[in-house]
């Protein structure tokens, strides 16, 4: 063994999370170096070709709004863009765009290489070193016998760790995409006592697009407004391509179910346990038998490739039968695949022994982060890479933790589900994961976190004055809508003219906004002051925090109840074992999970609200013994 | 959850005993609520000794002020009645029990007016505490002293833990099956919006505002039907359906007699029905319950009495409870046996009278042919065990042990305060969706309602959504 050279931060893997992770650390001034097995695997989308979606776009708004690159990198690169859900309420409007994969990596990867303070090198790490005395982390060992040393690892190694890909009855070792795999650093990691288990995903097969019969399709297109994801991009213009959607149907079922016998997932190989809600279209034959048809969603990977991805239909049958079924599909008879589909089996680690700024609770100063932890998805992986990344910094500075909580952010959303409440499965943000879903909307990430951001370094000034301006620009507006009145001969016409009934008396706009039929551009027409200049994104923030006033203030009391019991913290010292009154279940897992805080103990599944409140009896006798 | 910080309401004095009843209510709402449902009568005679000196104060002393006993009036306004006459005190934070601003309404002792005063109190924004939770807030706000920690500890406990089981014993039957119900229906509503939220480019059925607001009026209507039982259950209406069964002379009459002294009578003697069986209507510790003292149901040949036997086998058949007297100076009978096979399978209170003579009878046999029964000694000439009776009567009432069908409805405060709860949710969503508000808004009061509910029956909502999504809906790439 030789060392090498000597960094901050050493973080193990350059997908989304490693990416993030890396960058953060850079960016917060620690000399990092990111490793990953092949460069050619830098921010690669070895699944669907984009970025967001419910939930997942709130995630990449976030992360955006914190100084991360996802937003920027998916506005360089998408070639579709989509605000999805605008008729179902603003808690819920998501955005997704379709990414070119090929250029989605080439911009990461060129980011990452100007970056200042950040080393990007290929290599495949085999095992973690740890000083024998401190037991904290020290660097990492190359499968070259070359020693990295650094005072914080971030583990990041997505779907590579004992890659096992099933194909059909075929089945071997491999990364994802037919990369190499990282085979020692899993049994390293195990002999460390990380706890490690195997987890399955799948991705559906690649096809040409030129052997597809769109005419049998029906097109999906972009919105012609185009919403960037970075809040550092007002507007952006762009030729966009489209998706297509067709349908299976009984005769594509029958050849499914005629070769269910022929089915990896069937015949038992595969341990790992997948995802509900990425079942394979065998599995969806299987469950939802009276299903007359299963959509399915052809995706271009990019400009530069004729490759297709197609949605709904991940398969680990053989490809023989593959070829059978999809002839039977309109669009698709004469399908010419490219890269056959196949399920993929990983080791990940049990995020119950991570704490919330995910590091490791058994080896300090080494940081866990993306499907590494159990998630799934790009921005998850992209989310936990961030606040990792940010952590480690944090740590080795000597601060305090930056966690995201509930309220807060779907980032915290994320992390808490994961390290609170485990997962049995990989892990996928929904909105509906959220309790504070009216707050944590993706239209004002900017405005719950960029200040956050900048405080801890890593928003830029450009953004930061960015940021300051919208936001007075919204509240100085929403201010005069709040005091300026119209008399009901200014606005009835008006208001009748849209649908809604007239008013008696002088009434404010801001009023008048609260009626779903009016908007803000609509009542410019009775409003006779002068309209300051607005962006797109301050009047869409001035129209959903005046339309939902209401339930927003009452989500808004909810949160300032939540946070008391945030606030109430729980030393990382504290013996359960010792509460006289605690039943032993919820000894147990307070004792494993060691929460931080009475709110983060209550949503550990096991511990009673009456377990909460001997909780609070112990730390008043505690406080008031100490206070003596 | 239990929050420190919300205001929480129950009725601070032991149910039925005494003429007075308190209410108390503890948190920052205190005030608001007390405003909102007590309004203070105005003294005639105050009233002109203060227009003699000054005007202004007559306005003031017709508020609700800090310490001062007023008496004035419930009402509900809603209802546009009036509940009851009570005296009322606000007292302003920290110089209280619990160290928050606390109020005390001191009723009429009589259950009914208890309880719909305080579901008034609740309807306008309290939630029912906890068990022992003033205790612990006491505690936690530093009023307690450092040694009572433990006894606190002791009463969460205890009763959380019980009350969560004879909680969940209450929800016997009807009721258990009718929330699972109405929570199976919201269920399926919340993953309908859930899977058009989350996965907008599926192949599914679109929710639409009409089958919404129709599953909404639908799931608000079973709501309403299951409180509706709450308002009349029969055992706040009718009573407790007690019946007293033994031999002649084992003590019945005195029994009847015990009871009668201890507590108020509501109804005396309905005049003979047939010529055995005598009932009473008394009030056992705010419960009302129903007393038969059966004739006997020895097999006979005489018509009259095989009518009354027939009444007294009809009687037990309707029951809740069965009180079984035996002589426990003797050995058991042939005619004791031949109750136990009558009664084995209803819920029994065996009483084994006559103690002060000495007990000889095998209570283990009893105990074998009646694995279910409670065995009591008393003795009725002594006038001994009565209040041990009475215990258990309170405990088979609210810790859940009366099984009769139908008998126990909703008469857990905590099961009404939730059920109206969930109501309210149910009407705020309905009211959403006629408004036109988006999917994301109508969820947030339906996902309410379904976790109200959910808390009556201890369970909480994490995960049941995203399982009927992915159980229902064929979802992935």
């Amino acid at each position: 063994m030789f060392v090498m050279d000597e960094y901050d931060v050493i973080v193990i893997g350059a997908g989304h999370a490693g990416c993030e992770a890396g960058l953060a650390t850079a960016r917060m001034g620690k000399r990092t170096l990111i490793l990953s097995i092949n460069l050619e695997a830098v921010a690669q989308m070895f699944c669907n070709p984009s970025i967001g979606g419910t939930g997942k776009g709130h995630l990449v708004r976030e992360i955006d709004a914190l100084g991360g690159e996802m937003g920027i990198n998916i506005d360089k690169s998408f070639i579709q863009s989509k605000m999805l859900n605008t008729a179902k309420g603003p808690a819920v409007h998501s955005l997704r765009a379709q990414a070119d994969k090929i250029q989605y990596h080439s911009e990461m990867k060129k980011t990452l290489e100007e970056q200042e303070n950040l080393d990007l090198k290929q290599g495949e790490v085999v095992d973690i070193l740890t000083d024998d005395e401190t037991g904290k982390v020290e660097g990492v060992i190359l499968k070259t016998n070359a020693v990295y040393k650094a005072k914080a690892v971030i583990i990041a190694t997505g779907t590579f760790l004992r890659g096992m890909i099933y194909i059909g009855e075929a089945a071997f070792s491999s990364g994802p995409n037919g990369l190499s795999p990282s085979l020692e650093l899993a049994e390293n990691l195990k002999k460390r006592g990380l706890p490690l288990r195997k987890f399955k995903t799948g991705t559906p097969a690649r096809a040409l697009s030129k052997s597809l019969d769109y005419s049998k399709m029906s097109e999906q297109k972009g919105n012609e407004q185009i919403v960037p994801f970075s809040f550092m991009n007002e507007k952006l213009q762009k030729e966009q391509v489209s998706c297509w959607l067709t349908y299976t149907n009984e005769e594509t079922h029958s050849v499914i179910r005629e070769n269910f016998h022929r089915s990896a997932l069937f015949g038992g190989q595969i341990e790992g346990i997948g995802a509900r809600y990425c079942p394979s279209i065998e599995d969806k034959v299987n469950r939802f038998a009276d299903r007359e048809r299963h959509q399915l969603f052809i995706e271009p990977e990019g400009l530069s490739t004729d490759e297709v991805y197609i949605q709904g239909m991940s398969s680990s049958l053989p490809e023989d039968v593959q070829k059978a079924f999809y002839k039977t599909i309109p669009g698709l008879e004469n399908l010419e695949i490219v890269r056959p589909a196949y399920a993929i089996e990983y080791d990940c680690i049990d995020p119950f022994d991570l704490k919330l700024n995910l590091e490791s609770k058994r080896i300090e100063n080494l940081f866990c982060a993306g499907q590494f932890n159990g998630s799934s998805g790009y921005e998850e992986a992209a989310a936990q890479g961030l606040m990792a990344g940010i952590n480690a910094a944090l740590k080795l500075d000597g601060k305090e933790p930056f966690i995201l909580d509930r309220s807060e952010g779907y980032i915290g959303v994320l992390i808490d589900d994961l390290v609170t409440k485990g997962t049995n499965e990989p892990y996928r943000i929904m909105t509906s994961r959220a309790e504070y879903r009216l707050i944590l909307r993706q239209d004002n990430a900017d405005l719950r976190l960029t200040e956050k951001g900048y405080q801890i370094g890593l928003v830029t000034q450009e953004r930061y004055d960015r940021y300051l301006q919208k936001k007075e620009n919204v509240e100085k507006e929403l201010k005069r809508l709040k005091s300026k009145g119209v008399s009901p001969e200014t606005a009835n016409e008006f208001l009748v003219s849209v649908g809604t009934a007239p008013i008696q008396m002088k009434t404010v706009l801001s009023e008048l906004l609260k009626r779903p039929q009016v908007t803000y551009e609509g009542i410019s027409q009775i409003d006779d002051e002068t309209r300051p200049e607005l962006t797109e994104h301050e009047k869409a923030q001035i129209e959903v925090q005046m339309k939902y006033e209401g339930y927003i203030n009452k989500q808004l009391v909810q949160i300032e109840r939540f946070k008391r019991l945030e606030n109430k913290s729980l030393s990382q010292q504290f013996d359960y074992s010792k509460v006289e009154g605690l039943r032993i279940e919820a000894k147990q897992k307070l004792d494993a999970i060691k929460p931080v805080s009475i709110g983060q103990a209550g949503r550990i599944s096991g511990v009673s609200p009456a377990d909460i409140n001997v909780l609070l009896i112990h730390l008043e006798k505690q406080r008031r013994r100490e206070a003596k | 959850m239990l929050f420190k910080e919300d205001t929480i309401a129950a009725i601070a004095t032991a149910q039925g005993e005494g003429g007075i009843g308190i209410i108390r209510i503890s948190g920052p709402e205190t005030f608001s609520i007390l405003e909102r449902v007590f309004v203070p009568v105005r003294r005639k005679r105050d009233e002109q000794e203060r227009l003699k000196t000054d005007v202004v104060n007559i306005e003031a002393e017709c508020k609700i002020q800090n310490r001062r006993m007023r008496y004035g009036k419930i009402l509900d306004r809603e209802a546009g009645k009036e509940i009851d006459e009570v005296m009322a005190v606000f007292m302003k934070a920290p110089y209280t029990y619990t160290k928050e601003d606390v109020a005390e309404i001191h009723c009429h002792g009589n259950v009914v007016s208890l309880r719909n005063v305080l579901a008034l109190v609740l309807r306008k924004g309290a939630r029912i505490a906890e068990p022992g939770e003033f205790t612990k807030r006491a505690f936690l706000n530093g009023r307690l002293d450092l040694s009572q920690a433990e006894a606190v500890i002791d009463l969460i406990r205890a009763k959380t833990d019980t009350g969560f089981d004879s909680a969940m014993g209450q929800l016997s039957g009807n009721i258990s099956k009718e929330i699972s119900e109405i929570r199976a229906a919201l269920l399926m509503l919340l993953g309908d919006i859930t899977v058009n939220i989350e996965y907008p480019d599926e192949d599914i059925e679109e929710i639409t505002y009409e089958g919404l607001t129709n599953s909404l009026s639908q799931i608000g209507d079973m709501i309403a039907g299951l409180l509706s039982t709450a308002e009349t259950g029969k055992i706040i209406k009718e009573g407790l359906k007690v019946a007293i069964v033994g031999k002649p002379n084992v003590g019945k009459s005195s029994l009847m007699n015990a009871l009668l002294r201890e507590n108020r009578a509501i109804v005396t003697e309905i005049p003979g029905t047939t010529r055995d069986t005598i009932e009473e209507t008394i009030n056992v510790r705010g419960i009302p319950i129903c007393l038969t003292d059966t004739a006997g149901i020895r097999e006979t040949e005489d018509k009259i009495e095989k009518i009354g036997i027939e009444k007294s086998r009809a009687s037990l058949l309707a029951s809740d409870l069965i009180i079984f007297m035996i002589d426990g100076s003797t050995t058991l009978t042939e005619e004791d046996y031949g109750i136990i096979e009558k009664v084995n399978d209803k819920p029994v209170l065996v009483l084994l009278n006559k103690e002060d003579l000495g007990i000889v009878i095998d209570a283990n046999e009893i105990e074998k042919r009646l694995p279910s029964a409670k065995l009591v000694k008393t003795s009725m000439s002594k006038g001994e065990g009565v209040n041990e009776i009475e215990d258990i009567i309170e405990v088979l009432v609210y810790g859940g042990k009366v099984r009769n069908e139908n008998s126990v409805l909703i008469t857990n405060a905590r099961h009404k305060d939730l059920l109206e709860k969930s109501k309210v949710a149910i009407g705020d969503a309905i009211e959403a969706a006629r408004f036109g508000e988006p999917l994301d808004i109508i969820e947030i009061d339906a996902k309410e309602a379904y976790e109200l509910l959910g808390q009556i029956v201890g369970q909480s909502v994490s995960g049941d959504i995203i399982e009927n999504v992915f159980s229902r809906f064929c979802l992935g790439k």
